[in-house]
């Protein structure tokens, strides 16, 4: 007998013995450097690096602004994915491609791009300004820099799904009398329910982690513009322990928030 | 008219005309990509015609000319519904839920909605799965379903394309019973490249043929004096007429044919038809004793080649045998011979 299985039932047919040793490399090389950073935490004075004030601030405003940027996210891109994934026009493909540029991009020209637009004397800012609004560096900032690269992950898993799905359903629900928007609610969304929450989750991991878009869009004032990877970034220069303290928070943060919607959706 | 139809989509060779009277059913037959779908997606609304118009009782719902839209009245808003091959039960809804769908989505309250759909889940014998998610539902079941679903939205016009093709042979004779049953009094086009459902189902039939429509009019008529290739290939369908007895057609040659009969059964005494096809009649020299089976005695007139198979035509019903059984048989012109054929393979419906 070789090779027992623990699991019973279903055999990974066609898969070539040899994919396991990369495979095991490869999950080995995104391992090693958490536990790497897990033995050079001071665990004597971990509580008091990460309820230090400067830290809690910055957790607190990560995760309020990264909660906020989902909203957005969701808001704004729900709608684009529906667009992307049912709509039939000239310049669809090109469209597609253009909502993909800020997850190639590097985030500091992300940005650099923002500053542009919405900085005092950016294309909106100006006229923002005269509204009195004032946007860069501020928490609205980080916001903004957050949905700008968060955003591209949201449309491209819900788009994904919404393909998948088809509109069959959709059709069928239609020929029963129901409004394109009583469709949306009742039919397509529900459909599409673990796309879109994945998406979600992807979004806000994203902005959780956001770094280049906001220090050179939204600076860093504590409690105002500073992240919580702003101030790991910060801490390093000064107090390495602190840093690698934050890290791993941000790390153990990142994997809650995974786990938690794992189990709702179950296994994929 | 309820409905009348007329359309022309030049890219795909479709130009189209057909009409529909109230409470009447009518059969599209064709082979495949003869373009019967596509005259159901030009009244869904999933389809707009290059030139032409769609009209349900008086009320314009697209009518387009030289490629422009002038009039377009959106799916939701047609009451049209439409049965597709497969169910497409909303896997999150549950049984009720889906079919309190159309009701819901047209205004209904909650208790009112769940009312008509406990109604006509009834109506197809399913009310004691209303609680079942679909996902729990056999293939009949579940399209049965979907036919509940699509009448409890009350749509004017039911649209039904190829409602059996999806599902295994043995429980498509229970459908049929059921759909024979509630499209009574219900304006209706369905789509099918069965004879049986054409049969059963339709008042009238249109046979499409390279999306033009080649013969068109009562489904006997249309049946038993076939013009286009079409209909005369599947055409021939077994037919005995008779009275009922209560457990079984008499003929007027004085034989009882058992068979499939509708849900709500039948009163004794009306005159009932009883319909199996060629392939399920089995020929014998001799008269085969204790089987549940119907046999009629026959002479054979003709023997004749059928794609892989041989039909044999007697004085009254036609057999289709292999080419093996048919030699093994000696079957000749003038032999006498035993058809037989079993109950579950007969439809009796009244005439």
């Amino acid at each position: 007998m070789r090779a027992p299985t623990r699991s019973t039932g279903e055999a990974a047919v066609g898969l070539p013995r040899w994919a396991f040793v990369p495979a095991a490399v490869g999950g080995l090389f995104v391992l090693l450097p958490l536990v790497a950073m897990a033995t050079r935490v001071d665990w004597s004075s971990y509580w008091g690096l990460i309820t230090s004030e400067s830290a809690r601030a910055a957790l607190l405003l990560s995760l309020q602004t990264s909660a906020a940027s989902t909203v957005a996210c969701l808001v704004l891109g729900v709608p684009m994915a529906l667009v992307l994934a049912r709509c039939r026009f000239p310049g669809i493909d090109l469209l597609r491609s253009l909502v993909m540029v800020p997850l190639v991009l590097p985030p500091v020209v992300g940005g650099i791009a923002l500053l542009y637009t919405f900085g005092r004397r950016g294309l909106l800012g100006e006229t923002l300004e005269v509204a009195g609004l004032q946007v860069a560096f501020s928490t609205t900032a980080v916001v903004l820099a957050q949905t700008f690269v968060a955003l591209p992950f949201l449309v491209t898993s819900l788009e994904g799904a919404l393909r998948t799905a088809g509109a069959r359903y959709e059709m069928v629900a239609a020929s029963l009398g129901a409004r394109p928007t009583t469709v949306l609610r009742r039919v397509t969304l529900p459909l599409v329910w673990p796309g879109l929450l994945s998406g979600a989750v992807l979004s806000f991991a994203r902005a959780l982690g956001e770094f280049g878009a906001t220090i050179t869009f939204a600076g860093s004032l504590q409690g105002v513009t500073r992240t919580l990877p702003l101030e790991i970034y910060l801490q390093r220069e000064t107090d390495p322990d602190a840093a690698v303290a934050l890290s791993l928070l941000l790390v153990v943060v990142a994997v809650l928030v995974i786990a938690a919607t794992r189990r709702e959706r179950g296994p994929l | 008219m309820t409905l009348t139809f007329a359309a022309t989509l030049p890219a795909r060779g479709f130009d189209v005309e057909l009409d529909v009277a109230e409470g009447r059913t009518l059969a599209l037959l064709g082979p495949n990509g003869a373009g019967k779908s596509t005259t159901l997606g030009l009244v869904a609304g999933t389809l707009r015609p290059h030139d032409g118009h769609v009209t349900l009782d008086g009320r314009t719902l697209v009518r387009a000319d030289g490629g422009r839209t002038r009039t377009w009245v959106p799916p939701h808003d047609r009451h049209v519904a439409l049965l597709a091959q497969e169910p497409l039960l909303f896997p999150h809804l549950s049984v009720r839920q889906n079919v309190a769908f159309g009701p819901r989505s047209q205004g209904a309250r909650r208790r009112t909605a769940d009312a008509a759909a406990d109604r006509r889940l009834e109506q197809v014998g399913l009310a004691h799965l209303a609680d079942r998610a679909p996902s729990t539902l056999s293939g009949g079941q579940a399209q049965r379903v979907a036919v509940a679903r699509a009448l409890a939205a009350e749509p004017r016009l039911l649209l039904l394309d190829e409602p059996m093709a999806a599902l295994d042979v043995d429980v498509t004779p229970e459908l049929r019973q059921t759909l024979r049953h509630l499209l009574e009094g219900q304006t209706a086009v369905i789509t099918t490249h069965d004879v049986l459902d054409a049969l059963l189902l339709a008042d009238e039939v249109a046979v499409v043929e390279d999306g033009r429509v080649v013969e068109r009019g009562p489904t006997a008529q249309v049946l038993s004096r076939p013009r286009s290739t079409f209909a005369a290939t599947i055409a021939g369908l077994n037919l005995l007429a008779g009275t009922w007895t209560g457990d079984g057609v008499l003929t007027t040659t004085g034989e009882v044919v058992r068979g499939r009969t509708p849900p709500d059964g039948i009163a004794t005494g009306t005159p009932t038809t009883a319909v199996f096809r060629p392939a399920a009649v089995a020929v014998y020299l001799d008269e085969q004793h204790g089987s549940p089976r119907n046999a009629f005695r026959a002479t054979v007139r003709s023997l004749e080649p059928r794609g892989d198979l041989v039909r044999v035509r007697t004085d009254r019903l036609a057999a289709d045998l292999t080419p093996q059984s048919a030699a093994e048989l000696s079957l000749v012109p003038g032999a006498q011979v035993w058809l037989s054929v079993k109950a579950a393979e007969v439809d009796v419906y009244p005439a």
